[in-house]
């Protein structure tokens, strides 16, 4: 057999650009099983396996790709089981490029291109959802005892699963009507499609994890009840409380969080108002504040809701875009128009209480600041305007203290996160743990799902000696 | 899904449901309120807890039809169910041994005030309440108001009832008179509301409402809910419900409730194309 090894990545199928601006339907079409196996053939099965080390859930990342290579599917789907209970979501949310493929071999040599390893992943996940009987065996035998899991996104599931495979009842308490957390509110259908959550979720109420949804822990329930009910708690609710600016203007109509615009989007389908009922503004001129993955994802939406004009505006440069480089490049594709080195210093009224512009300035790189990024400064006498009858900041979140505040236990850090044993996820609390943003700050979904791992491992040990101990 | 229990009309367009709700009815309190969903489609949409009875593990939900959502809840009849209901949520009422409270209420606002006057009549503060609507058969819940007041002054706009006038007519009667009051709620319409906190200023009054925003999650995560109040942003849905009404920017808080009106016609106007003329309301 003629070895063709190219430089480059296999290429994958995109919606045209032209035609998904105006659609919620996902931009990345996937692999064919072909081209997956062609790709496959580009991993060197190095010994060093430094994509392993890049991966925060250490999924045995060679050895799948192998199977897929030989075109055992059912063994890379059996592989890929033993590390994460959300492979159809990280093969298509990760970071990839700062992950595994950050760390490829391939990717290490002169002008070649990394192994595709999160589309890889997408691909065995897509493919191991599309065949029947192929979910994992819920545990038999007696419970090893109850865990209580507070909020629905990647940590929790991941920790959910993970008990519930060593053979813990769980239950997981979600405050929203739908569980899946960001997965479901925050990322857009074009990007995960809600129905790959789902499917996920399904997948973890087979291992056994029951799910209540509509109960605000805190609230609905008290933290003490669950503590009295269950031999141990994992706390993961997010970072869900949104910053604003606070330049003037902030409460106009037409000025929003990112969280109210993609949850009114995702979670509520405002795009297919009124077919359903939570509406979401059809704006002409947008301007989205901020250069995360949210933000790309806020300045997305926009445009595929109909508006003409989308400019994201980013206080710093496109070499500091915490964004992932392939949105951003979608971004553009999209039609999006980027405005690098400016902040908006007001929202301006249109004399009837909606927004009629924004008024923004320009700003140059200082020195590095705490996060060891230049310092953005503004520039005197630069001020300009974008007109735009919507808004959008998406400069992040805080912690929601809906739950902490009835739970004065609990030891937080000076930013008001849960303060957890980075490894176990251990709190101030016996018996509490708690991972992901709640934890560590907005992050990201496989960081969280990192935690998720971690802490099954430490709640399964500690219930353990606490059942020993009897 | 939660059972609806019973099901009353109680004025025109305004409706008094009790709801199996065990987790909500058994945490509730005073001043705080729900998020419902009535089905797949459905909006997210904030409702004061009326009433609720732990041992039966149910709440009280009195709303008035403004739009397709709460057109659609008053629809359902008693075996139907609501498909989320999330709750009990917002900071509740402040309820102390004040020595004497005016309770001011109009409106489907009633429905909030009525659990204020319970809890401060069960700890022992006087309690006088004014409730007020354009004409005698809006002014809803008096029976139950009157329970818990020591004095009950009902005002409505054309003189079919009690006194002819409105809520701040009756609030300066009951100073003018003499009466020493040292906290005061007003919770209805926002213009009510409003004007209600004008009167109390002039009356040298502290006076507190009840804040009804748009919303979505309820739960802080959102910030469409956010108020200024005393030159500073909340969320009404986790700082609030209640504000001290002095510090509220009227104005702004109902511009913000404008946000959605012609998409809100929208909704309303397929709806009623679905369902026919709106004879039940």
């Amino acid at each position: 057999m003629a070895v063709t090894f190219s430089k480059w990545k296999t290429p994958i199928k995109e919606q045209d650009p032209e035609i998904r601006r105006s659609n919620f339907g996902e931009v990345c079409l996937g692999y064919t099983l072909e081209e997956g196996r062609t790709e496959a053939g580009r991993c060197l099965q190095c010994k060093t396996k430094p994509c392993v080390a890049g991966c925060p859930v250490k999924i045995d990342i060679p050895a799948f790709i192998k199977c897929i290579k030989e075109g055992d599917m059912a063994g890379a789907a059996a592989i890929m089981d033993q590390y994460t209970n959300l492979p159809a979501v990280c093969g298509r949310v990760c970071p990839q490029e700062s992950q595994c493929e950050g760390k490829c071999t391939v990717g290490k040599m002169k002008d070649f291109e990394p192994v595709a390893i999160g589309k890889l992943e997408r691909l065995v996940a897509d493919w191991k959802y599309a065949q029947e009987n192929m979910e994992a065996k819920p545990y038999e035998g007696e419970k090893k005892g109850r865990v209580a899991v507070v909020g629905s996104g990647p940590s929790s599931l991941t920790v959910a699963g993970d008990l519930a495979k060593m053979g813990y009842e769980v239950k997981i308490f979600e405050a929203l009507h739908a569980a899946g957390g960001v997965l479901i509110y925050g990322i857009p259908e074009f990007r995960l499609p809600k129905k790959i959550v789902k499917m996920e979720i399904e997948a973890m109420q087979k291992l056994g994890v029951d799910i209540e949804t509509n109960v605000v822990v805190g609230k609905t329930i008290t933290m003490q009840e669950i503590m009295q009910e269950y031999d141990a708690c994992y706390i993961a609710v997010g970072a869900g409380a949104p910053h604003f600016q606070g330049v003037p203007g902030t409460t106009l109509n037409g000025v929003y969080s990112a969280s109210e615009y993609l949850t009114r989007i995702n979670l509520m389908h405002g795009y297919e108002f009124p077919k359903f009922d939570t509406p979401a503004k059809k704006a002409h001129k947008v301007v989205v504040i901020g250069g995360g993955n949210v933000a790309m994802d806020a300045a997305r939406s926009a445009k595929r809701l109909g508006a003409e004009e989308v400019t994201v505006v980013y206080r710093r440069s496109l070499a500091e875009l915490p964004a992932r480089i392939e949105e951003y490049h979608h971004a553009v594709e999209e039609g999006i128009v980027f405005n690098w080195l400016t902040n908006p210093t007001e929202y301006v009224d249109d004399g009837n209480g909606s927004l009629k512009g924004v008024k923004c300035i320009k700003m140059e790189l200082g020195e590095p600041d705490a996060s060891g990024r230049r310092r953005p400064v503004p520039v005197e006498g630069s001020e300009f305007f974008i007109e735009a009858d919507c808004a959008i900041e998406a400069i992040g979140q805080g912690s929601n203290k809906v739950l902490l505040s009835t739970f004065p236990e609990m030891k937080l850090n000076k930013w008001g996160y849960i303060e957890a044993d980075p490894v176990t996820g251990a709190t101030s609390v016996p018996g509490v743990f708690a991972g992901g943003d709640i934890v560590t700050g907005a992050a990201t979904v496989i960081l969280a799902m990192g935690a998720g791992k971690e802490a099954a491992v430490a709640i399964d040990k500690y219930i353990t000696e606490k059942k020993a101990a009897k | 899904m939660f059972k609806i229990v019973s099901k009353q009309k109680i004025a025109p367009k305004e409706f008094d449901m009790w709801v199996e709700a065990p987790r909500i009815a058994s945490h509730a309190k005073a001043g705080q309120f729900v998020v419902l969903r009535v089905n797949e489609t459905g909006e997210r949409i904030p409702l004061t807890i009326a009433d609720h009875c732990e041992e039966k593990g149910q709440i009280r939900l009195v709303f008035q039809v403004v739009g397709k959502s709460t057109a659609a809840l008053s629809r359902l009849e008693p075996g139907d169910a609501i498909l989320d209901i999330s709750g009990p949520l917002g900071t509740p009422s402040e309820v102390e041994k004040y020595g004497t409270v005016l309770m001011v209420g109009g409106g489907v606002g009633i429905a909030a005030l009525y659990p204020i006057i319970k809890a401060l009549k069960l700890q022992g503060n006087k309690v006088i309440t004014i409730l007020g609507g354009r004409t005698s058969s809006l002014v809803v819940m008096k029976e139950e108001c009157a329970k818990y007041s020591d004095e009950l002054i009902v005002t409505t706009d054309d003189g079919s009832e009690g006194m002819k006038g409105v809520v701040t007519d009756a609030m300066k009667l009951v100073i003018e008179r003499g009466e020493k009051v040292d906290r005061c709620w007003c919770i209805g319409p926002s213009i009510m509301m409003k004007f209600g906190t004008k009167a109390a200023k002039e009356l040298g009054l502290p006076i507190w409402v009840s804040l009804n925003p748009l919303m979505v999650d309820g739960t802080g995560m959102c910030g469409c809910c956010r108020v200024t109040v005393d030159g500073k942003i909340f969320f009404a849905c986790v700082d609030g419900p209640e504000f001290d009404g002095h510090k509220v920017n009227w104005d702004e808080f109902m511009s913000r409730m404008r946000q959605y009106k012609d998409e809100e016609k929208i909704s309303m106007d397929k709806y009623i194309e679905e369902v026919g003329e709106e004879t039940w309301l």
